[in-house]
């Protein structure tokens, strides 16, 4: 058991997602940053799908009752282990009553902590993501016990620390594909597309949406499916990137969509930091 | 029945749209059904998700598709052999509303914009056999076909912060319920005390894409009877099958 003393900001137990459900409207969820949740997984040799813990902007604190190693990856919080800084990206062997102190991040905006089989919470419908009406917690509170399973700890730390590329924090480039309705923009629209936008403070699991505008005179379609990286047009001109809590069908123009990779890398993005789409042929 | 004219669309690394022409309408539905089932069958459930619209499906694979073409050439065929597809058999759920001011926030408003009584709104609203054309936007969301045009109503200005789980509201030619507490926009009639969603089943809805909705007006007293057997897990939704 992990046992959370100070929640965070926004701590959600994640793995990589829920499939087969969509048609029932449900969305597929799973860690933002997949790049990061899954460095971190096969770092501790678990599988990709195993769960992990998703920290958005300010780390929880946390008290281990079990044996177990962890890893951390994404952005860098000042991870401290019984009040020594370590590192991340790197494997510990923690023990009961080791204390797991976070502070604010540094780069990146999304950490992610594994454990050895990854967090054991429940599932439904397929995955352990926590999301509302689906999961008994849509967040981790203080006092919650997190279930883990206990590991034999045979060493403290790993020597080497695995190169995690940080490009995914330090590019304000979006790989894109032409959406849907990409061609149902004019070319002054398509051409404003691919100027820099910045990041609105309006941004969360479902979506982040820009600061500039795109003059639009679009009507709406007829609601179609959406899906995480789907860049929406709204009528007022705003630019809603769809992302991985977000709604199966909507009824926008769909203008663009994000490559896998630049999903990840928007996870990582916070208010005000500048973007750019790349169109890819 | 006569095949439509399908475009076809890669849409990101691993997903393909297919569209029919654009309009809310029945015949296109059991089209879209007849296609979506027939990939079903052909691809593993692992492998490819699938989710439809009023006049266009989703097919996302697990994996990045090399040859677009090749993919779009399979769907093609997939489609020119859904014909011998049979559907599942279509349920009429008859789902209980209480039109009680107690839930109504905004009968009373509908009713002076359309120059109806409340009791001819709620006849309007409760005779029609809707259709689910599919079920979208939020866990448990039916989007229904079939609201009587006396009753069109847009969307509320400002939408409301929080409506309750069962509300059910009109936005523009749309009705439908909210299976969840939430923010919402459309304007609020009445309340259904029944749950849409459940994630505790393997299948969380009871009502799929295709089948019929008829709201049946019920009391307050109806309400929190049905509401207990609700909570208790003894309460069954009355429904028929519909041939065709």
């Amino acid at each position: 058991m992990v046992r959370v003393i100070k929640p965070g900001f926004y701590s959600t137990i994640q793995d990589l997602g829920r499939l087969g459900h969509q048609d029932y409207g449900v969305p597929i969820s799973g860690a933002m940053d997949r790049y990061s949740s899954r460095f971190a997984n096969a770092l501790l040799n678990n599988k990709p799908e195993d769960a992990v813990l998703e920290i958005t902007m300010t780390g929880p604190t946390l008290e281990f009752f079990t044996a177990t190693y962890i890893c951390i990856t994404g952005a860098d919080m000042s991870p401290k282990l019984n009040e020594a800084s370590i590192r991340m990206n790197t494997v510990f062997g923690v023990k009961p009553n080791d204390l797991l102190v976070f502070g604010r991040s540094k780069t990146g905006f999304r950490t992610y902590l594994g454990v050895s089989g990854g967090f054991q919470t429940d599932i439904r419908l397929n995955s352990r993501s926590m999301f509302k009406s689906i999961t008994d917690s849509v967040k981790i509170e203080a006092n919650q016990m997190l279930p883990i399973h206990s590991s034999k700890i045979e060493f403290t730390q790993t020597n080497s620390t695995l190169k995690f590329k940080t490009e995914i924090f330090n590019t304000n480039r979006l790989q894109v594909f032409k959406g849907p309705e990409y061609n149902l923009l004019n070319p002054i629209q398509q051409e404003r597309l691919f100027e820099p936008f910045t990041v609105s403070g309006s941004n969360n699991r479902m979506g982040y949406q820009l600061e500039e505008q795109v003059k639009n005179e679009l009507p709406s379609i007829l609601t179609s499916p959406v899906m995480p990286g789907t860049v929406q047009l709204t009528p007022s001109g705003n630019l809603i990137v769809l992302m991985r809590d977000g709604q199966t069908t909507g009824g926008y123009p769909r203008v663009l969509q994000l490559k896998e990779t630049a999903i990840n890398s928007l996870a990582q993005a916070y208010k005000g930091k500048l973007l750019q789409f790349e169109l890819i042929n | 029945m006569t095949d439509f004219n399908l475009t076809y669309k890669p849409y990101g690394e691993r997903s393909i749209l297919v569209e029919w022409p654009s309009k809310i309408d029945e015949n296109i539905l059991t089209d879209i059904l007849k296609f979506k089932n027939t990939v079903d069958k052909n691809y593993d459930k692992q492998k490819v998700q699938i989710k439809s619209a009023y006049n266009s499906i989703l097919i996302t694979y697990d994996f990045s598709i090399e040859n677009v073409n090749t993919e779009i050439s399979t769907l093609k065929y997939l489609y020119s052999t859904k014909i011998q597809n049979t559907l599942p058999e279509r349920q009429l759920w008859k789902i209980p509303v209480c039109y009680d001011n107690a839930f109504a926030l905004d009968l009373e408003e509908i009713s002076m914009q359309k120059g109806l009584s409340k009791t001819e709104i709620i006849k309007l609203h409760s005779k029609p056999i809707y259709t689910v054309y599919f079920i979208g936007f939020l866990p448990g969301f039916l989007y229904l076909g079939g609201l009587d045009e006396r009753l069109i109503t847009p969307r509320k200005s400002t939408p409301r912060l929080q409506v309750r789980k069962g509300d059910v509201g009109i936005g523009g030619s749309q009705t439908g319920i909210y299976p969840n507490q939430s923010p919402g926009g459309w304007h609020v009639i009445g309340n259904s005390p029944i749950s849409f969603f459940d994630a505790s089943k393997e299948i969380p809805c009871f009502a799929k894409a295709g089948d019929n909705i008829q709201f049946v007006p019920i009391d307050l007293e109806t309400f929190h009877r049905i509401e207990v057997e609700v909570k208790a897990g003894d309460y069954k939704v009355e429904s028929e099958v519909l041939n065709g």
